[in-house]
């Protein structure tokens, strides 16, 4: 019944690009929300009601993807062809998976240290470094094109989906120190 | 601009059309309700002029009384006298021994694990209890606003889970109320804030009420109020900070065992000190308690020591709250102070000096909820059409499955802006299973023990394939209420199973009905008619909406044919509705949706291009 045909770029009237305007996709979204809410429909039948659920969703969806920088590579891979949101093995550089591991070990170490706070903040501050190195690497391959650079694109949204994933449980390791 | 025009005293066009519609601070220790009137809007008072009403309960033999009345009887009736129902609302038996102090009513066993309160009229529910509150507000609108509502929007923790809002909404279907919508508390307070001011920018909303703590971080722009991220307890509140005192009492009086009246008589004690702390920075307290007596003098500084780790768990929750949003605490433009317990000295200097600027208290806070309330359903009720006041909201709480270990999967993650819709695909594990159980829970941590169970279902008929073969497409569907239906299907089969979430221990919908019949005390007939009226409505509604849409927009989305197949189905509807058989109005409801959904489709998407005019890709390339 929805016109889902249209891809997440399309639907919000934006170019299909890595550096995305994130100013630009706020406003869209609020333009968007403003016609679709179901709040909109709340005094009209049922019908139109679930249909702008099922609208506003979908633009939800929209936006958290096209916001997010890693979900938002993906989802350009997809357009592309490949499909890195349902990859359960990837295989990646030694090196970059003896990097890993070493940034798993401090991570384990921080609970012991005498000062968490502090090995938390070094640690989160060699992520966001990576995670800023892997974005601009993937945008220069993604630019590119060619099947090859693509390939090379998906590589380093791999490597973003672990330095995420390490995000995340810094994330969770800090609520658990500072909150419990 | 468009804020101007909602604080206008804008009636909509034709002002006896206008309907009635209002908003409801269903609170733990005081509800209120109000409405917009003349262009603003104000809390309503019962006869005797007070605006609070104590959320309290109370069951005698001769009926039901709510209120202040009920109130006065607490210490020497307390097992009929409910207080701080809301602390019950859409909770299992077994978190009840988490509620500590409070467990002072009896509880008897029935099916479902939903605690029911024995009292001199018969066990009753903490949706029947809530309903009760309800229905007193819904009198005192009807008196004060004279005529019927159309509808209400009623607020809740933004904390609540999925359960809790539940609860609530059934609370309201037992008191006969349309719910326009489930407001988060804290938002409803940015309303109330936002209209007068014109505010944009990011501020936070900390909302400490009798029973519950929120906060919650919003980005307001152009009447757009953006939830970003929100947090809190759903079991942290003023009368935790009683507790807390009483606990003291208790320890200087050499810390008997405590039975239900004296423990009501110690927090009753306790609240007294702590209100009377916000003006005075020490006060003396005379306790009667088990043939002892004894006079005690309470300081600020003691109270704010006893009462530190529970402002502390506040200012942790802003913390989280802030680096969900992606803020930092310099952008916050303004704090808003919600609930009577953030009136508290403690409470305000701890937020003051968390967020680096003093909390805005302009408004009552123990009206600003409702308030808040009041201006959206008059918005969603259709009186202002030209409102660009739009609340989104986030799902305050993950959202997830079982899966193999007792782990839980996260499908939808907390912050998410609502509605969403989600799947997740998941596989047999055991060669030739034929049926799977689908377990809805919501929280953050990982065991599904320490997780609200929200719901279970065993999705059958699944064909018996080798392990990991089959394919389980579990859809979420969360709405602008926070409400959340779940369906499951297998794929290579196409078999299907839907539910409409009830918590584990909710109440189904025949229990409901069952109880609407009692409540209402009249027959059969009343019943059917009152089902008959309602579908009349929905009919009216549908019929009056197409018509609209077909005048507006008919000679551009439909061809002649298709009017004129649309004239005909509504004609077969209006003769229908004409009539007095319900189930046959139901079924034309359905029928006229069906065929009518192409045209809905196909305006939606014209309103999505009218929307992005001006905005086409072709001219931001050109311009980049």
């Amino acid at each position: 019944m929805m016109d889902i045909t249209q891809n997440y770029f399309e639907f919000l009237a934006l170019p299909v690009t890595y550096q995305l305007d994130l100013q630009a996709l706020a406003e869209r979204s609020r333009e968007l929300q403003k016609t679709l809410h179901p709040d909109r429909f709340s005094h009209l039948s049922d019908r139109e009601r679930r249909l702008s659920v099922q609208y506003t969703a979908y633009l939800n969806e929209a936006v958290s993807t096209l916001k997010n920088p890693l979900s938002r590579a993906q989802y350009l891979l997809k357009l592309e062809g490949i499909d890195t949101f349902s990859e359960t093995q990837v295989q990646l550089d030694p090196m970059f998976l003896m990097q890993q591991m070493e940034l798993r070990e401090s991570l384990e170490e921080v609970a012991g240290s005498s000062d968490p706070g502090a090995e938390i903040e070094a640690l989160q501050v060699t992520v966001d470094r990576e995670m800023k190195s892997l974005r601009d690497e993937f945008d220069s391959y993604y630019k590119q094109s060619t099947p090859t650079a693509l390939e090379a694109a998906a590589v380093s949204v791999r490597k973003m989906q672990f330095i995420d994933k390490l995000g995340r449980e810094i994330e969770a390791l800090e609520d658990q120190l500072f909150d419990e | 601009m468009a804020l101007l025009q909602i604080a206008e005293p804008g009636q909509s066009p034709e002002p006896h059309k206008r309907k009635l519609a209002v908003g409801i601070d269903l609170g733990t220790t005081n509800s209120l309700v109000a409405a917009v009137r003349s262009g603003e809007s104000t809390t309503l008072s019962d006869e005797g002029g007070s605006h609070l009403l104590p959320s309290v309960v109370r069951y005698t033999e001769q009926g039901v009384v709510v209120g202040q009345a009920a109130l006065a009887k607490a210490s020497v009736d307390p097992f009929n006298t409910i207080m701080s129902v809301k602390r019950l609302m859409g909770r299992g038996v077994a978190d009840l021994k988490g509620l500590q102090g409070e467990a002072v009513y009896r509880f008897a066993e029935h099916d479902g694990g939903m605690p029911f309160l024995q009292t001199v009229a018969g066990d009753k529910s903490p949706v029947e209890i809530s309903a009760e509150i309800l229905k007193t507000l819904k009198s005192r609108a009807r008196a004060t606003l004279e005529g019927e509502l159309e509808g209400a929007v009623i607020t809740v923790p933004a904390y609540f889970d999925d359960a809790q809002r539940q609860a609530t909404k059934d609370a309201a279907q037992l008191a006969g109320i349309k719910v326009l919508r489930l407001l988060n508390e804290p938002t409803a307070a940015a309303v109330a804030y936002g209209l007068d001011k014109a505010a944009e920018g990011v501020i936070a909303v900390y909302d400490l009420g009798g029973g519950t703590f929120d906060i919650s971080i919003l980005r307001l722009n152009k009447g757009v109020f953006e939830v970003l991220a929100t947090g809190g307890d759903s079991a942290l509140g003023g009368d935790d900070f009683d507790l807390a005192l009483a606990q003291w009492f208790l320890e200087q009086l050499g810390g008997k065992e405590v039975v239900a009246g004296e423990s009501r008589y110690l927090t009753e004690k306790a609240r007294w000190v702590k209100e009377r702390l916000t003006d005075n920075p020490s006060v003396t307290v005379d306790l009667d308690h088990a043939g002892q007596k004894i006079t005690l003098e309470v300081s600020r500084e003691l109270f704010d020591s006893l009462t530190e780790p529970l402002v502390s768990k506040t200012t942790r929750a802003c913390r989280r709250a802030l680096k969900d949003a992606g803020v930092s605490i310099e952008e916050v433009q303004d704090v808003v102070m919600v609930g009577g317990s953030t009136r508290m000295p403690v409470v305000r200097s701890r937020v003051e000096t968390f967020f680096s600027r003093a909390p805005r208290i302009d408004i009552d806070p123990d009206r600003v909820v409702a308030v808040g309330a009041a201006i959206q359903a008059d918005v969603l009720a259709g009186n202002k059409p030209d409102s660009e006041m739009l609340l989104l909201d986030v799902l305050p709480l993950s959202l997830g499955l079982e899966t193999m270990g007792g782990l839980a999967e996260k499908v939808i993650h907390r912050n998410t802006s609502i509605p969403v819709a989600r799947a997740q695909e998941f596989t047999t594990y055991q060669d030739g299973q034929t049926a799977m159980m689908i377990h809805v829970v919501q929280g953050e941590r990982e065991l599904v023990d320490d997780c609200r169970s929200l719901a279970q279902f065993v999705l059958r008929g699944i064909p018996p394939m080798t392990a990991g073969a089959a394919k389980i497409r579990v859809a979420f569907q969360v709405d602008a209420d926070g409400l959340l239906g779940v369906s499951a299907k297998e794929l290579s089969t196409g078999i299907e199973s839907e539910i409409q979430v009830k918590p584990s221990y909710g109440l189904d919908d025949n229990e409901i009905a069952e109880m609407l019949k009692a409540s209402y005390s009249f027959a059969e007939d009343d019943m059917a008619l009152r089902n008959l009226r309602e579908h009349q409505v929905e009919a009216d509604r549908l019929l009056l909406s197409l018509e609209q849409a077909i005048q507006a927009d008919g000679d551009v989305l439909l061809t002649p044919e298709e009017v004129e197949h649309l004239r005909e189905q509504m004609a077969i509807l209006q003769q229908l509705r004409n009539g007095s058989n319900s189930s046959d109005i139901e079924q034309g409801v359905k029928v006229l949706s069906q065929v009518s959904d192409f045209f809905a489709a196909r305006r939606m998407d014209q309103s999505i291009r009218n929307a992005l005019k001006g905005h086409s890709i072709n001219e931001i390339e050109g311009g980049s």
